[in-house]
C-alpha cells in the first residue's frame, strides 16, 4: 500500500451510474427501493429531495457503503474514470459527527489518523490552511463543545474537504442549523465544493433549489423523477423565480405526502 | 483582553449596592469554597448527632463510644493505624488495577469475538449469583493470608461492573462515528482504538467510580476472614478485646480513605474523559 498522499486527484472529476439499484432492509416487508438508476454527472452537485422515510439517505448510505450485509442489497456503481468507489468519497451527515475528545485541528486531520495512522506536519500544515480559507482560524486548539452548532458544522465542512476526494455525500448537513447559519454554510459548501461530484440529500426544496445542478424526487413509486430548475447558477439567491419553483415544488410534494 | 471593571459590575448583581466591600470579599469566599464548607458542614452536623445520641441515651463507650473518645484513640495509635491502613488501600489499589485491567480484556474480548462473547456473557451473569463472600474461605485456602487473597477479592468483587460498563460503552459507540469512520477506510483496529474506545471511556468511567466505592468490600471481607493486616484485620481484634473505640477508629480511617479514593478518582476521571456530557447528548 502506497503511503497515503494528501494530494489526491481531486482535479480528477469522475461521472457515477448508479443502475438497477435496489435495497430491501431485513424484516421489512416493502424494499425501500428497486431497480433505481441514477447519474451523478462530474463536478456537479445533485440533489436528492424526498420525504422522510421515501429512502433518499438509504440510496446515500449504499453509495457510501454504509448499508450492513444482513440486508438485500444490489447495484452497479460505475465511476467514468474506472476506478472504484471505495475510498474516494467523503462523508458528511446531519450531526456534524465532531469527535468530542479531539481539538478543531485533529478532528479536521481524523482521515489521516484513521487511514494510516498518524498525522503529518503537512497534513496539520494543510489543515490550518483550510481553516484559514473557512474564517476559522483561531480554534484550532478548541474542543468541539467549546463551539457553536454553526462553527461546529464549519469545522465538519473543512474536514470533509481535508479528506480531498472526488465524491461528496451530504445527507441533510444543514438542517439542524438556524435559518442564517444554513444560508451562510449553504453558500460556503456550494463555492468550496464546486469542482467535486456532490450527492445533496435534503427534505427542503428551499435549499434543493438554492443548489442543485441536477435536481431529482422521490416519487410515489420510489423512482426518481428529474425536476426543473431556476436558470442561474448555484448557490442561487433566493429571487422570484426560485419562489415560484419552490412553490411548484411544495404543491407537488404536498399531494405525495397524502 | 477581558475588561474586568465590567466584570466586577457583573459580580455586583449577586450583592446589593449598599454592602461594603469586606462583606463582598467575604461572600466571595464562601461561594468559592462552597463544596468544603459543605463537607465541614455535614460531618460537624454528623459529629454532634453522633454525640447526641451518646448522650441521649446513656450509651456505654462499649457500645458506641463517644466521638471525642474515638478521636483521641485516633491520635494515640496514628502509627499503627497507619500501618494498617497503609496494608487496606494496596490491596483496594492492586485490586482495582488487576480487576480493571482484566474486566476491560474480557469486555475486548467479548466485543472482538462473537462466540466469547454467546458463550461467556452468561456465565458471567450467573456468576453474580454465587455470594463474592461465599467465596472468601476458599481464596484463603488457595491464596494464603497475606495480601493476594485481599486483592483477588477485590478485584472479583468489581470485575462484574468494570466488564459489563466497558462492554456497553464499547457496544453503543455513536452509529454516526462508525459510519463516518468507515467511509475514511478505518479497519477494525484504528476504529477500535480512535473510535469505540475513547467514546466507550465515559461508560466505562462511571463503573470505575462504582469499581472505587465496592473494592474496599472486598478487601476489609478478605481481612475478616483470615489476616495478619489491614485496618479490617484491626477491627476484628479490637472487636474481640471489646476496645469498641479502637474499631471506631479503625471504620474512621477506612471510611476516610475510601471517600478519598473515590473523589480522588472522581475528579481524575473527570480531569481526563471531559467528553461525557457531550456523548450523552447523542
Amino acid at each position: 500500500m502506497a503511503q497515503y498522499n494528501i494530494s489526491l486527484p481531486s482535479n480528477i472529476m469522475t461521472d457515477i451510474q448508479i443502475s438497477h439499484a435496489s435495497l430491501h432492509y431485513e424484516n421489512a416487508a416493502q424494499p425501500i427501493f428497486s431497480d433505481l438508476d441514477l447519474h451523478l454527472p462530474a463536478g456537479q452537485w445533485t440533489c436528492l429531495l424526498g420525504a422522510s422515510g421515501c429512502g433518499k439517505t438509504s440510496l446515500l448510505r449504499l453509495l457510501a457503503g454504509l448499508i450492513e450485509p444482513q440486508h438485500q442489497m444490489s447495484a452497479q456503481i460505475c465511476c467514468s474514470d474506472g476506478l472504484s468507489i471505495d475510498n474516494r468519497i467523503a462523508y458528511m451527515a446531519q450531526q456534524d459527527l465532531l469527535l468530542p475528545w479531539l481539538n478543531v485541528l485533529d478532528n479536521i486531520c481524523l482521515k489521516a489518523k484513521l487511514y494510516s495512522g498518524q498525522v503529518t506536519a503537512s497534513q496539520y500544515q494543510k489543515a490550518r490552511t483550510l481553516l484559514a480559507q473557512l474564517n476559522l482560524s483561531g480554534i484550532e486548539k478548541s474542543l468541539p463543545e467549546q463551539l457553536s452548532g454553526g462553527m461546529r458544522q464549519r469545522v465538519a465542512l473543512a474536514r470533509t474537504l481535508m479528506q480531498d476526494t472526488p465524491i461528496v455525500l451530504m445527507d441533510e448537513p444543514f438542517s439542524a442549523l438556524d435559518a442564517v447559519n444554513r444560508y451562510k454554510l449553504q453558500a460556503l459548501a456550494a463555492d468550496v465544493l464546486q469542482d467535486r461530484t456532490v450527492l445533496f440529500i435534503t427534505h427542503d426544496p428551499q435549499e434543493a433549489l438554492r443548489l442543485a445542478d441536477q435536481l431529482y424526487i422521490f416519487d410515489a413509486n420510489q423512482q426518481l423523477e428529474a425536476l426543473p430548475l431556476p436558470s442561474s447558477v448555484p448557490p442561487r439567491a433566493i429571487n422570484a423565480e426560485l419562489g415560484a419553483c419552490q412553490q411548484a415544488l411544495l404543491q407537488k410534494m404536498h399531494k405525495q405526502y397524502e | 483582553m477581558p475588561n474586568w471593571a465590567h466584570a466586577n459590575k457583573r459580580y455586583c448583581k449577586r450583592c446589593t449596592n449598599n454592602m461594603n466591600k469586606s462583606s463582598h470579599a467575604l461572600l466571595a469566599l464562601l461561594s468559592r469554597y462552597a463544596n468544603i464548607w459543605r463537607l465541614l458542614i455535614t460531618v460537624l452536623v454528623l459529629l454532634s448527632l453522633w454525640q447526641a445520641i451518646v448522650t441521649l441515651f446513656a450509651m456505654p463507650p462499649f457500645i458506641l463510644p463517644p466521638p471525642l473518645l474515638v478521636f483521641e484513640k485516633l491520635l494515640e495509635n496514628y502509627s499503627l493505624l497507619f500501618h494498617h491502613a497503609m496494608i487496606t488501600l494496596s490491596e483496594i489499589v492492586l485490586g482495582l488495577i488487576l480487576g480493571v485491567s482484566m474486566g476491560l480484556l474480557f469486555a475486548l474480548q467479548m466485543l472482538l469475538f462473537k462466540p466469547v462473547r454467546r458463550w461467556l456473557l452468561p456465565v458471567l451473569i450467573a456468576s453474580q449469583a454465587i455470594p463474592v463472600f461465599a467465596l472468601a474461605p476458599i481464596l484463603m485456602l488457595w491464596f494464603g493470608y497475606g495480601m493476594t487473597s485481599k486483592v483477588v477479592m477485590a478485584a472479583l468483587i468489581i470485575f462484574f461492573p468494570i466488564t459489563t460498563t466497558c462492554f456497553d460503552g464499547l457496544r453503543h459507540t455513536p452509529p454516526g462515528y462508525l459510519d463516518l469512520a468507515h467511509t475514511m477506510g478505518a479497519n477494525r483496529w484504528r476504529t477500535l482504538w480512535h473510535i469505540r474506545f475513547p467514546a466507550a471511556l465515559p461508560t466505562l468511567a462511571s463503573g470505575i467510580r462504582v469499581a472505587v466505592v465496592v473494592a474496599p468490600i472486598g478487601a476489609v471481607v478478605g481481612e475478616w476472614v483470615g489476616s495478619s493486616g489491614g485496618l479490617g484485620y484491626l477491627m476484628l481484634q479490637s472487636n474481640a478485646r471489646m476496645q469498641i473505640a479502637d474499631m471506631f477508629s479503625a471504620l474512621i480511617v477506612l471510611a476516610v480513605f475510601s471517600i478519598g479514593l473515590y473523589y480522588l478518582t472522581d475528579s481524575l476521571l473527570k480531569r481526563f474523559i471531559p467528553w461525557h456530557r457531550e456523548l450523552a447528548s447523542r
